[in-house]
């Protein structure tokens, strides 16, 4: 069991490693370099910026050496939580983000919770009862979820929102509490406002799984301890729910992983149509703006944030099934 | 594919009772493998209608401008947001479509323009109506369009509305058609190549190459793609032209595509390897080349093939995405997703929903590529059950 977590460990980091990379090729793909730009802005504010502070950032940098110095002494701030100033706020770039972050998980969280709150009981219902109406009417919706781009579902929900009771859905606080501080009261704000964000998000998902877990279950159902244990006299609900379902329940739980980069993605362009205080609306500033050290960070952000919610997965999988614990030991 | 002769009264594909129809058992024995295909894939009836839905986007891609009536690119400051004209058919019982006149006034209490339908004014809908020059199929200069109207400028017609600047919705769409299905047909092509080569890799060799490659498609598919996208595509220059970033935005989204087939590919690989006519063909002394391109990949083509076909839908969605972001095609550049682009704010939509129209071809080509791609993965392996 240890040796599985720690493989998966190893691959999270190598993935984590890949996504700086990546980021900071996203940070460096711009023309011209960070220090040029930053004498650019500050000129048009209207600041100078002297010779002798522009070659302490050229060296805090390592501008003008080979790249892959560059790529190192990028990681040396970024580790000890130096990400830069963010050019157009003209602030460090964690202060910009702050709250943003918190928030994007909070709804990348309550829509993968929304999947499961819906997928498991119709998925169950859809195996049980196949072929009933019901079995046909999620069939149906899956597919829709499965079809309809997410931001387009936010989008085609924010007009039916206008046309029928001339309300704007989106957002995750009411007018009142947007620049709240952090209270109760806010809290609440924003369980009342997550439900609509998250069910968009999550349908696809939902979709998804729904399926995977009635193809799951309808293989367990018809295997022969559910007859032994429906001939030993067990009431159906436990026959069902205590033997098959937890069968079932693998395969569904090893999803996470691929569900929630798809959920943090979604989120990004939904959280844009739907008006979200997430990182998405800053992201596509910055990548418009070119302001690339924010634009980096948030996607380095995101990437690390979706590999740990990722190795979590396993290590529930890891709790749920006892085959994984004992094949490793 | 040969259609099927008389002999069978009942749909083909399934082993027939036994010993009662031995013509039609002979028939699927001696039936080569796409046949078999054909006729288990030929059952999935909506899988069918799928395929012809299909069909039917790619005779718009091919067809865009005869189907347009207006150039795309002409805007009338006189005409923005028009609500869509009625289409009617029938003049009194006699077949003779035509379309209201309209007239276009400021409202004076609120100066929006607003059009009201004149029914005065007949204005008739003629086929193959002349129209702006342009060359049929790429090859033919033609300048009849499926539909026009006659005269002046006074008499329009916009079967979808206009756009905030004049513009032809219908014709638009047309277009839009042509460059979205078409970046999601090369992005894809690009993606098969990458899958094909690194996916049969893992498979063939094993060991050290195929950990790698595993281990990459692993870490590519824990990344949250869309924020990578509009990374990539922002550091794109400005000053590029049309073609350029759409052969850019291809390249982005097929970098990242190719995750799904490299792994249809390889499983395939890794279940043929030790195939007796795969072993047979080594003995024989086969090149390593030929035994992959001449017996291991015709066996599982039909697997590539439902693969891709999986694969498209959300290469289309990719792009329109991004460039609904404004970060993919940029205008003059016509996809669903430029279009979509005006349909972003919320008050525009409430009071001209024709622009949100753009979304329905994305919807209905997604489902119907999904359901064809499940029904030919069913297909793909004839043998199976």
């Amino acid at each position: 069991m240890l040796a599985y977590i720690g493989r998966r460990a190893l691959l999270a980091v190598f993935t984590v490693w890949a996504i700086s990379v990546l980021s900071f090729a996203i940070i460096q793909l711009p023309p011209g370099d960070y220090v040029t730009s930053y004498i650019a802005q500050m000129a048009s504010m209207g600041s100078v910026v002297s010779d002798e502070e522009a070659q302490n950032l050229r060296i805090q940098y390592g501008l003008g050496q080979p790249i892959y110095i560059q790529y190192l002494k990028w990681m040396k701030l970024v580790v000890v939580g130096n990400f830069g100033m963010s050019m157009e706020w003209r602030r460090p770039v964690t202060e910009v983000i702050g709250d943003r972050l918190l928030l994007t998980v909070v709804v990348a969280v309550a829509s993968l919770i929304l999947t499961w709150v819906l997928a498991l009981p119709i998925g169950i219902f859809s195996a049980v009862r196949q072929y009933s109406a019901g079995d046909y009417v999620a069939t149906f919706i899956g597919f829709i979820g499965l079809a309809v781009p997410n931001f387009l579902l936010a989008l085609v929900l924010l007009y039916f929102g206008f046309i029928l009771f001339n309300a704007h859905v989106g957002g995750l606080f009411s007018p009142d509490m947007q620049d709240a501080p952090w209270s109760l009261a806010r809290a609440w704000d924003l369980a009342k406002h997550l439900p609509i964000p998250a069910l968009i998000l999550g349908l696809a998902g939902t979709a998804q799984q729904i399926r995977i877990m009635r193809a799951n279950l309808l293989d367990e159902l018809r295997k022969p301890y559910v007859v032994t244990a429906r001939s030993k006299g067990l009431s159906e609900l436990r026959v069902i729910l205590k033997y098959p379902v937890r069968m079932a329940l693998n395969p569904f739980a090893s999803t996470i992983g691929y569900t929630l980069p798809y959920i943090v993605s979604g989120s990004i362009i939904v959280s844009l149509v739907l008006g979200l205080p997430t990182v998405g609306p800053l992201l596509l500033k910055a990548l418009i703006a070119q302001d690339m050290f924010l634009a980096g960070t948030i996607v380095l952000f995101l990437g690390v944030m979706t590999v740990i919610g990722t190795l979590l997965s396993d290590v529930l999988l890891v709790w749920i099934d006892p085959r994984i614990r004992l094949e490793e030991m | 594919m040969a259609t099927t002769p008389d002999i069978i009264a009942e749909p083909a594909g399934l082993p027939p009772v036994q010993g009662a129809r031995s013509a039609t058992e002979a028939r699927i024995f001696v039936a080569s493998q796409w046949q078999l295909i054909w006729w288990r894939f030929r059952k999935h009836k909506v899988a069918v209608i799928s395929a012809v839905v299909v069909i039917g986007f790619y005779l718009v891609v091919a067809t865009a401008d005869f189907l347009a009536y207006a150039d795309p690119n002409a805007s009338e400051a006189q005409r923005s947001l028009m609500p869509p004209q009625r289409l009617y058919l029938f003049d009194g019982w006699r077949f003779a479509p035509y379309v209201h006149g309209f007239k276009g006034e400021r409202d004076r209490a609120t100066f929006k323009r607003v059009y009201r339908p004149d029914p005065s004014v007949k204005v008739p809908v003629r086929f193959f109506a002349p129209g702006f020059e342009y060359k049929f199929l790429g090859l033919i200069p033609m300048t009849r369009h499926l539909i026009g109207v006659d005269g002046d400028a006074t008499r329009t017609i916009f079967l979808l509305g206009t756009d905030v600047q004049g513009r032809d919705v219908w014709s638009r769409l047309m277009y839009g058609t042509r460059i979205s299905l078409t970046i999601g047909l090369f992005g894809v092509t690009l993606s098969l190549v990458l899958g094909v080569v690194l996916g049969g890799l893992s498979g063939f060799y094993g060991g050290a190459i195929d950990t790698i490659i595993q281990r990459t498609i692993e870490i590519l598919r824990s990344i949250p793609t869309i924020p990578l996208w509009m990374g990539l595509a922002a550091a794109m220059p400005r000053d590029w032209t049309i073609l350029q970033v759409y052969f850019a935005i291809t390249i982005i989204i097929s970098l990242l595509g190719w995750t799904e087939l490299a792994r249809v590919v390889r499983g395939r690989f890794l279940a043929m390897r030790e195939e007796d006519f795969v072993i047979s063909a080594r003995l024989v002394g086969c090149s390593r080349m030929r035994t992959i391109f001449v017996h291991m990949v015709p066996s599982f083509m039909s697997h590539i093939i439902a693969a891709t076909t999986l694969a498209l839908p959300a290469m289309i969605i990719s792009e329109t995405a991004l460039s609904f972001l404004g970060l993919g095609l940029r205008p003059p550049a016509i996809s669903w997703g430029v279009l979509l682009q005006q349909a972003q704010n919320v008050q525009t939509v409430a009071i001209s929903p024709w622009l949100m129209y753009p979304a329905v071809p994305v919807i209905i080509v997604v489902m119907a590529f999904n359901f064809l791609g499940d029904g030919l993965r069913d297909a793909a392996d004839p043998y199976g059950r």
